[in-house]
């Protein structure tokens, strides 16, 4: 059997119980959706000089990003249960490979992660939120390749604190926060201090939501998709690297 | 009609030499197996049975490819677990101390997913996992979510699943700890089904006794990562420990006097008075019943009754070891998974 079948097989597990319960697809909205509708119109209101009637066009693509964020990291915690339980020990009895159990966990992530971004674009449509289609799509590809890599970060977590578990959670909401604010998804980070812009440039969150707005807004020879692109695509590449190692050993 | 040549299949289903583990920390090594010699024949039932922490676990982890031997070798289904993991993992079937099936799943999506995992089609995932649910009381439970089942139909799911693809060799490691004795004894019988109904090999771990001794045709008792007896149960017994004698005297003096005369005869060892009851080890106990009576009555002592009980397994263990099973292996819970 290839490992393409195996990841198949893992992915499709996975998503039973999502597609039993698609409720469970909002339940890791709720951060995000109360970022929208608390500090959304707090930066129209202050943001409403600098980006006239633009707020929605700027937050929404950046609140793409946060879903990611907050939803993605959090999976890790899914394979810590299956781990604790036994469910993931049996798994290692069974001729899949070690590489299709942390890719298609992380298939399954971008499934539902590419269905929430597209509820909340749908969502605020009526609140005026305007966008390019096929800018649309490609922020939605940049997204997934985004989610794979933190998705996987995540699992590599687990796998690395399955002995002591409440240390995931310990270290997951160690950088949600810092991640968060020093990517310039709430607020612009120009007014900010000089280190702070310095850490911004290196957190590749920053060039994904930079990505996102320039993307929705149609604007496809901005560079800032090109640096996008790069900094999702190195996530991605270092999830992916990190979680099949650390699946390998993770018995 | 002749039985089928078997000569091209390799007999032994588990074949172990020197399987070592070490498991290195900073601050210290343990030596959890040491050096363990296992050999399983094709169709065999046998119990490796030992207090928590012998081994037991460990050894089975790394039968079933979960862990990498420190040194030794093992050859599982005609394959070494080292050089040749896939080919075992598809062989076997593996039910670990932990739940096999994921708990935010149904049931029979379980079963379906581990069918198809081994290559079973669609539709032949469907029906074998319909039948093993049917048969293992679980009918009416498939669209169950795992996490919603009961302790005892969890356990026979997990041994569902590790059935899915009819594997040439099942490995339980302490399939009934947990369980209460009613389901205890509901999940053996279904086992015990199975094994009448295929060709099965099977190799459990346990520390209960009597489940070693009621259902394996050999028994191998692992102390401190090292096998220490191996046999049939009723070899071990036999040849480990000996049948009890307990003879209640009508008297203290009736007593004191059976017990001089018992310690002259050559069917008794190790004799042994309290109050009026005289304790000792007595060679093929039953069949030295009438001799004893015949024995008493010549002598004019009075005996009230005469018991002979025949040894446990943990009887074995307690010879060999100095140390009781029931002891040490009364505090399952505390034993990790890990």
């Amino acid at each position: 059997m290839s490992v393409l079948t195996d990841t198949a097989i893992v992915t499709s597990r996975e998503m039973r119980p999502v597609l039993g319960d698609p409720f469970s697809i909002i339940f890791s909205l709720v951060q995000p959706i109360f970022f929208l509708a608390l500090f959304g119109p707090l930066l129209a209101g202050n943001l409403g000089d600098e980006l006239p009637g633009q707020v929605w066009q700027w937050f929404v693509p950046a609140i793409l990003a946060m879903i990611s964020l907050f939803g993605s990291s959090a999976v890790g915690s899914n394979l810590l249960y299956e781990m604790q339980t036994g469910a993931h020990e049996r798994m290692l009895v069974t001729p899949l490979s070690r590489s299709s159990l942390l890719v298609g966990r992380a298939m399954k992530e971008l499934i539902t992660l590419v269905a929430q971004a597209l509820l909340v674009v749908l969502v605020m449509l009526p609140f005026g939120f305007r966008f390019s289609l096929p800018g649309a799509v490609a922020g939605l590809v940049l997204l997934a390749v985004l989610g794979v890599g933190i998705s996987s970060l995540s699992y590599a977590l687990a796998i690395a604190v399955r002995k002591q578990d409440w240390m995931f959670w310990a270290v997951q909401q160690t950088f949600l926060f810092p991640l968060m604010i020093l990517s310039g998804m709430l607020l612009p980070l120009e007014g900010g201090p000089g280190w702070m812009q310095v850490a911004a440039r290196v957190n590749p969150l920053t060039h994904v939501v930079e990505a996102e707005r320039a993307l929705f807004a149609g604007d496809f020879g901005s560079p800032a998709v090109v640096w996008g692109f790069v900094a999702a695509g190195l996530t991605a590449a270092l999830g992916l690297w990190l979680g099949i190692r650390s699946m390998r050993r993770s018995d | 009609m002749q039985t089928q040549p078997e000569q091209e299949r390799e007999t032994e289903m588990i074949e172990a030499k020197g399987l070592t583990k070490d498991f290195v920390s900073r601050t210290e090594t343990v030596h959890a197996v040491r050096g363990i010699d296992l050999r399983v024949e094709r169709g065999e039932t046998v119990a490796v049975l030992g207090p928590n922490g012998a081994g037991k676990t460990t050894t089975m982890r790394m039968l079933t490819t979960l862990l990498a031997p420190t040194a030794g070798t093992a050859r599982v289904a005609g394959f070494d677990v080292t050089r040749d993991p896939a080919r075992v993992r598809r062989r076997l079937g593996y039910v670990g101390q932990g739940n096999g099936a994921g708990h935010g799943q149904r049931a029979l999506d379980e079963l379906y997913y581990q069918g198809i995992t081994f290559g079973l089609s669609r539709t032949e995932a469907r029906r074998r996992g319909q039948e093993l649910l049917d048969g293992l009381d679980l009918a009416g439970k498939e669209r169950t979510k795992v996490s919603e089942l009961s302790g005892g139909q969890r356990r026979r799911l997990d041994v569902a699943m590790g059935l899915m693809h009819a594997p040439e060799l099942l490995v339980l490691d302490e399939p009934s700890t947990g369980l209460d004795p009613h389901n205890r004894a509901n999940l053996w019988e279904h086992i015990s089904a199975l094994r009448a109904a295929t060709d099965m090999t099977l190799l459990l771990t346990t520390h209960y006794l009597d489940e070693a001794d009621t259902m394996a045709e050999r028994v191998v008792i692992i102390d401190h990562g090292a096998v220490i007896a191996d046999d049939t149960p009723e070899t071990l017994k036999t040849r480990h420990a000996g049948d009890r004698l307990s003879v209640t005297a009508g008297s203290r003096p009736d007593a004191d006097h059976l017990a001089a005369r018992l310690t002259q005869w050559e069917a008794t060892s190790e004799v042994a008075v309290d109050g009026t009851v005289v304790h000792a080890g007595i060679a093929q106990g039953s069949s030295r019943v009438t001799d004893l009576v015949h024995l008493a009555d010549a002598a004019g002592i009075d005996i009230a009754d005469i018991q002979v009980r025949r040894p446990t397994l943990d009887d074995v263990f307690l010879n060999l070891t100095g140390r009781s099973l029931r002891e040490t292996g009364s505090t399952p819970e505390l034993e990790t998974a890990s």
